[in-house]
């Protein structure tokens, strides 16, 4: 290595970061450097350049650091990086990780209760959280991964799934085991009736539809005051009883099995019910892929032309993938209204639907066993941040690093996405094959295409 | 009559500014096919940038309001263009040429980080700014059985369409007579062509970008000056029905953008007039819903081309 080459590239290095630092000189000027606050008789404008200045140098530096060791290094690291794994090792993984998924999801309580007896109600309340995404993104699998149908607006179906279930509990009295299909076939009819005039558009314009239908069915939540109680939500939903025993302290569930009470009980059967509910879509998911109306789907999201020609009704194909997807949502809805034990608004915006989208396209459209890794990390990496209070004591007590969560999840989609654009599980399994099964490249289909 | 005259006007400010920033969505739209989710969020910035000057401008001891408006205008425009230059760097360039869902899961996760940004930079809470022009003209005087009605132009609401028609104007030049427009044009029918014809479609790709993040600034003030309030959550309803504007005018067709502005203002106000506040978002959607079911390439769009 001779110095002419190590010292233009130690120039472009510096020059590349003076300009990073100076975008972001520009860019945080009127948000790091500058800062609006309520004050007495109108808005004050406080100052705080050391922020900015921090925020410069800590850019400057770990351009160039990037520049020097990562981007331009004589001898690229990045070749040390990416290791090729041996095919014999990949389908390995490839067969048994589905299994080992599901039997580590089945023992999962007991683990969690062995593994940190102190903080068990916390984690198997995580996990009850994460399965509920997971059951949410194998749903809207069927309407993207499988059905090609952008659809942005499904949490509008999540809240109608809660909303009947608390509704009915309210003004009939109906339990939880009651109202889950009947949530689930309220929210397929809901997917009927907004999908039937909508389905004909194509692409982007289906998926501003369905977040326009998002947003109305939220509005109108939020206005019936009369019918949903508005923006106060309803409260007191009844929990989900154990075959009539329920969970509580005398008479219950524990008593009637000698068992001491424990209110970590209802917590481990609230998990196995979302595991039951999710792996019920898995399983409809799986089995629909194999069923006529299954290929009807993944040829309609492949050529749309080519299945019109030969004879399939794409209006109806399209509308099955789409209200199956809203049943499963339902179903989760109204599991949702039972866990919460109250439900308002609030928990049905916009974000639900991205924050479930970016779980599916992260996880690699179509991919099931790529819907439970993205969920893990996005939901389960959102809830770590939560519990970052050690990093109080590095930045000082006003360090609030839950505020953060959000930023943090952005930057993640963001990133994930740049790095891998067809999601973490980026192979595929076609449904129909010729000759001989193989993974194909996700490259090679077309979801999420949206035609 | 004198209250339908006053809503027309009143929807037709509010209208201008839905028109300013769809135009940001119809030209990226036109350009590289996506929804650029981020670009209610980047008005958002804007009309932040614009509170922060207009601060700055007033303490550092600046009378003349006209200056100060100006200033302002100018300073959201170029710091609020960075912003949406850096999200197309960031977010979309490096997908190019990926798969269709990928920049729109992107262009979700910047709206996630912009807002969050604000929110934790500036805080949550909402930021009040007095009516700084007062005043106006009465059109019509009109007796109605409750006493006396006018019908009000105020010196606010000329401003906004007056700015808006100027830049609506520049702006048709600018893509019509200029070569930057006609290299976007070119862009817009065929990018691998006009690429192999020299023009540099990054660049242009950027360009467009920044003209939508310098109209969507603008948009931003005259939020901020109109209503007084803003907080770090107004881009993504102004966005959506920005977003619907474009849309119902014909994606990818810069009047049909205005046009669509314009009316989603109108039923907007009108809703609210007429009918009930609540519902006046429901409204907006519900049109969009018809008008794509009965008319799906918009008002003023082109149908588009089906070939196998």
């Amino acid at each position: 290595m001779t110095t002419a080459p190590s010292t233009a590239r130690m120039a472009d290095s510096v020059k590349d970061a003076a300009i990073a630092a100076l975008l972001v000189a520009v860019l945080g000027f009127f948000f790091l450097a500058l800062r609006t606050d309520i004050g007495t008789g109108g808005l004050d404008l406080t100052t705080r350049w050391g922020l900015w200045f921090i925020a410069i140098a800590i850019t400057f530096g770990v351009r160039l650091a990037l520049n020097l060791f990562v981007f331009k290094a004589a001898r690229p690291v990045t070749r040390g990086i990416k290791v090729t794994a041996p095919a014999g090792l990949t389908s390995f993984v490839g067969r048994f990780l589905g299994p080992f998924l599901l039997i580590l999801a089945l023992c999962l309580p007991f683990l969690l209760m062995a593994l940190f007896p102190n903080r068990d109600r916390q984690f198997i309340d995580l996990a009850i959280l994460i399965m509920t995404y997971v059951m949410l993104g194998w749903g809207l699998n069927i309407v993207v991964g499988l059905a090609g149908l952008l659809d942005l607006g499904y949490v509008a179906f999540y809240a109608v799934g809660a909303y009947s279930f608390a509704l009915l509990a309210q003004y009939f009295e109906i339990g939880f085991w009651t109202a889950v299909p009947l949530a689930g076939l309220l929210a397929a009819l809901w997917g009927i009736i907004l999908g039937y005039p909508v389905l004909r558009l194509r692409g982007d314009y289906l998926a501003i539809v369905t977040l326009a239908f998002g947003e109305i069915i939220r509005v109108v939540l939020l206005n019936w005051y009369d019918f949903t109680g508005g923006p106060d939500g309803i409260s007191g939903i009844p929990k989900p009883s154990f075959f009539g025993l329920d969970f509580s302290r005398t008479g219950g569930f524990a008593e009637f099995f000698g068992l001491d009470y424990d209110s970590i009980h209802r917590f481990i059967y609230l998990y196995y019910i979302i595991l039951v509910l999710a792996l019920i879509t898995n399983f409809v998911t799986l089995r629909l892929r194999k069923l006529p109306i299954g290929r009807a789907w993944e040829a309609l999201r492949e050529d749309e032309i080519a299945c019109r020609s030969l004879g399939i009704n794409t209006t109806n194909t399209k509308l099955t993938a789409f209200s199956i997807g809203a049943m499963f949502a339902g179903f989760a809805g109204s599991f949702f209204a039972t866990r919460q034990g109250f439900i308002s608004p609030e928990s049905f915006t916009f974000l639900e639907s991205a924050i479930i989208l970016a779980i599916v396209v992260l996880g690699g459209l179509g991919s099931q066993v790529g819907v439970v890794i993205a969920s893990v990390v996005m939901i389960g990496g959102i809830e770590v941040l939560r519990n970052l209070g050690f990093l109080k004591e590095i930045f000082g007590p006003d360090f609030e690093p839950t505020q953060y969560r959000m930023l943090i999840f952005g930057l993640a989609m963001v990133l994930i996405m740049v790095w891998k654009p067809r999601g973490i599980i980026s192979s595929r399994n076609p449904s129909a094959v010729y000759k001989e099964r193989k993974k194909i490249s996700s490259d090679m289909v077309a979801q999420g295409e949206g035609h | 009559m004198e209250y339908f005259l006053q809503q027309l006007i009143n929807g037709l400010t509010l209208g201008s500014i839905y028109g300013l920033i769809a135009i940001g969505y119809t030209m990226v739209y036109g350009i590289i096919g996506m929804i650029n989710f981020a670009h209610g969020d980047i008005f958002m910035v804007g009309s932040f940038i614009a509170l922060a000057t207009f601060l700055a401008l007033v303490a550092i001891g600046i009378s003349a309001l006209p200056l100060i408006l100006f200033i302002t205008l100018l300073v959201s425009m170029l710091f609020t263009s960075a912003w949406g230059w850096t999200v197309e760097r960031l977010a979309y360039r490096p997908l190019r040429g990926s798969f269709r869902l990928a920049p729109l899961i992107t262009a979700i996760g910047m709206s996630i980080v912009l807002q969050n940004f604000v929110q934790i930079t500036q805080g949550a809470r909402v930021k009040p700014l007095p009516p700084q022009i007062q005043g106006g003209v009465t059109l019509i005087e009109g007796v109605t059985e409750n006493g006396t009605i006018a019908v009000q132009l105020s010196y606010m609401q000329m401003i906004i369409i007056a700015t808006t028609l100027a830049l609506m104007i520049g702006f048709s030049l600018l893509i019509s007579k200029t070569s930057l427009g006609r290299s976007q044009r070119a862009c817009e029918q065929d990018q691998k062509m006009a690429a192999l014809l020299g023009v540099n479609v990054d660049r242009t790709i950027s360009l467009t970008f920044v003209m939508g993040a310098a109209l969507a600034a603008v948009a931003g003030f005259m939020f901020l000056l109109l209503y007084g309030v803003i907080d770090f959550y107004i881009g993504f309803l102004a966005g959506v029905k920005a977003f619907t504007a474009a849309v119902l005018g014909g994606i990818g067709s810069l009047p049909g953008a205005m046009l669509g502005g314009l009316l989603i203002g109108l039923i907007e106000v009108f809703w609210s007039g007429y009918f009930s506040v609540e519902y006046k978002d429901v409204a907006a959607f519900s049109i969009l819903v018809i008008v794509l079911i009965f008319m799906p390439s918009g008002l003023l769009g082109k149908p588009e081309v089906e070939k196998v």
